[in-house]
């Protein structure tokens, strides 16, 4: 057997040495470029016809801080019904049951299908299709009188919402193992067990992300609800510019307020995410 | 007289054209350490999954511990169990997989105590301390408290015969469990495999250690092309096959 060499000459040493940190040049040119455009910007909007002493004034208003209450109000109840929506028609979805399947698919078809204004509007609007509604001799009233501008807009969103929701969810589900199926049938879990205990706490780590999404774009989707009398932040914007004319003063409050909540949203869902990471080796314990 | 604890009668399957098994008889009695082997898509697997209920048989029958499997007779036909009927049914066999399956949002000790406490609805701390003296005698008691990812391929098998074994079935299937794994982590899952052996545990298991099969099982059975073709003592099958498709198998393996 050949005996083992001895390192070859000629390599120099370089276990003293350190890699030399880079000046970047054009980081720092285009960085500098993009700091003055925004300069510009911010100049010409100083100087353009804008009161900032509106925009001030407005910001705390009673009206507007009302709005956005009832924006954060509406977006969370909205999407919980669209959460809970969602999970039961992505189980349903996913059901060995033709009758169920076809049901989910129905309507995933027909409320991601249609614009959401109009939904809104359908359902403000529903009085004109049933004068009255309720349960035949037990309980009824004028469709008019339920159908609120809080109800339209929560029930618009909510349900528009959960057709969006199951598919996310449902590619969640997809997203686990077969074999995790196989496993809870294995220590004799029941479909519907095995979804909540072992399938669903796994999709829950794919889903946050894409729901995190979901959750901004209702966020703003509320401002939708204004066609429909629901005084959530823009509505009540628009009712003080209809008043005092100060139409881009107004918009900016408003416009701010949902940078100020979705800027809220986003810490809230990496604390989720983390919650669902159990088990993953980035987060394991 | 004893009873055999599986009855396997006539059992067929097919996935689509694919006749995965074709009118297979076996009986696996109490106490009995089998090994199926074969090349793969030879059916030892699926025969497995048939008595594990993961895969419904299309004709034929499979009875355990004398009860009829996910179909019941009335009246000269045949009718399907209720999921919740299968569930119960499943718990009297207990299934190792080859590629471990364990909960991997579960600590090793949550994934042990998930069946009795969820499906058996028994008291929390007695199926801990259950629980604890499987992981001792899996010797990972010092990971009761690791997820999956933290554990290797060997410890991950171990602990999953762990949550098997929780569930005090009468029969344990093992679906190839040490293929998924490192050649130097084999040994330890199988050792955990013949201490069960030794505690008189009715087994059946797929695997292609012959080495396993020669020095355990009782029987071993060589299934080709979705039927069994020879059966016998380890020593017999193994050491002077009979049939020429045997031979030829298991000059290919060794």
């Amino acid at each position: 057997m050949r005996p083992v060499p001895a390192l070859a000459e000629g390599f120099p040493d370089l276990s003293g040495m350190r890699i030399a940190r880079e000046p970047h040049w054009f980081r720092w040119l285009s960085a500098a470029l993009i700091v003055l455009m925004l300069a510009a910007i911010a100049r010409a909007f100083a100087n353009g016809q804008i009161e900032w002493s509106y925009v001030s004034r407005f910001i705390t208003a009673k009206v507007i801080l009302e709005g956005i209450v009832n924006t954060m109000v509406m977006a969370v109840l909205a999407m919980a019904l669209g959460i809970f929506l969602g999970v039961v028609v992505a189980i349903m979805r996913l059901s060995p049951n033709p009758v169920l399947k076809t049901v989910a698919a129905g309507y995933t078809w027909l409320f991601r299908g249609t614009p959401l204004i109009l939904q809104l509007l359908l359902w403000f609007n529903l009085a004109l299709v049933f004068p009255t509604i309720g349960i035949p001799g037990l309980w009824s009233a004028r469709a008019v009188d339920v159908m609120t501008p809080f109800l339209a807009a929560l029930l618009g969103l909510g349900i528009n919402q959960g057709a969006y929701t199951s598919e996310v969810v449902r590619a969640g589900m997809l997203s686990v193992d077969i074999g995790q199926y196989e496993a809870a049938q294995a220590i004799g879990m029941g479909r519907l067990r095995a979804l909540r205990r072992i399938i669903l706490p796994q999709a829950m780590r794919v889903v946050i992300p894409p729901l995190g999404n979901e959750f901004i774009g209702m966020v703003k989707a509320t401002s939708l609800a204004s066609v429909i009398q629901y005084p959530e932040v823009l509505h009540n914007a628009e009712n003080i510019y209809y008043a005092n004319s100060r139409v881009i003063e107004l918009l900016i409050v408003a416009g701010l307020w949902y940078l100020v909540v979705v800027s809220i949203l986003t810490p809230l869902q990496m604390l989720l995410e983390r919650r669902f990471a159990r088990g993953t080796l980035r987060f394991a314990r | 007289m004893t009873k055999p604890l599986v009855a396997i009668r006539s059992v067929a399957k097919s996935f689509g054209e694919f006749q995965a098994l074709k009118n297979v008889s076996l009986d696996v009695w109490p106490g009995e350490v089998m090994c199926l082997i074969g090349a793969s898509g030879s059916g030892k697997t699926t025969l497995l999954r048939c008595i594990n209920q993961l895969a419904a048989i299309d004709s034929g029958g499979i009875w355990l511990d004398g009860e009829l499997l996910g179909v019941r007779e009335q009246n000269g036909r045949l009718h399907r169990l209720s999921e919740r009927e299968i569930g119960r049914q499943r718990l009297k066999t207990g299934m190792v997989f080859q590629r471990f399956n364990l909960f991997p949002h579960k600590t090793a000790l949550e994934n042990i105590i998930e069946g009795p406490l969820q499906v058996q609805g028994r008291k929390a701390d007695e199926v801990r301390a259950e629980a604890l003296e499987l992981l001792r005698r899996v010797g990972l008691l010092a990971k009761a408290n690791s997820y999956p990812a933290q554990l290797s391929g060997g410890q991950q098998q171990r602990v999953a015969i762990a949550r098997s074994l929780a569930m005090k079935p009468m029969l344990m299937l093992f679906d190839e469990p040490t293929s998924a794994l490192d050649p130097e982590l084999v040994g330890e899952v199988l050792a955990v495999m013949k201490e069960l052996a030794k505690s008189g545990m009715t087994m059946l298991v797929v695997t292609h250690e012959l080495g396993f099969a020669r020095e355990v099982a009782d029987r071993v059975v060589y299934m080709d092309q979705g039927a069994i073709v020879e059966q016998g003592r380890a020593s017999d099958v193994l050491g002077a096959p009979r049939e020429e498709r045997t031979k030829a198998f298991l000059s290919a393996v060794i």
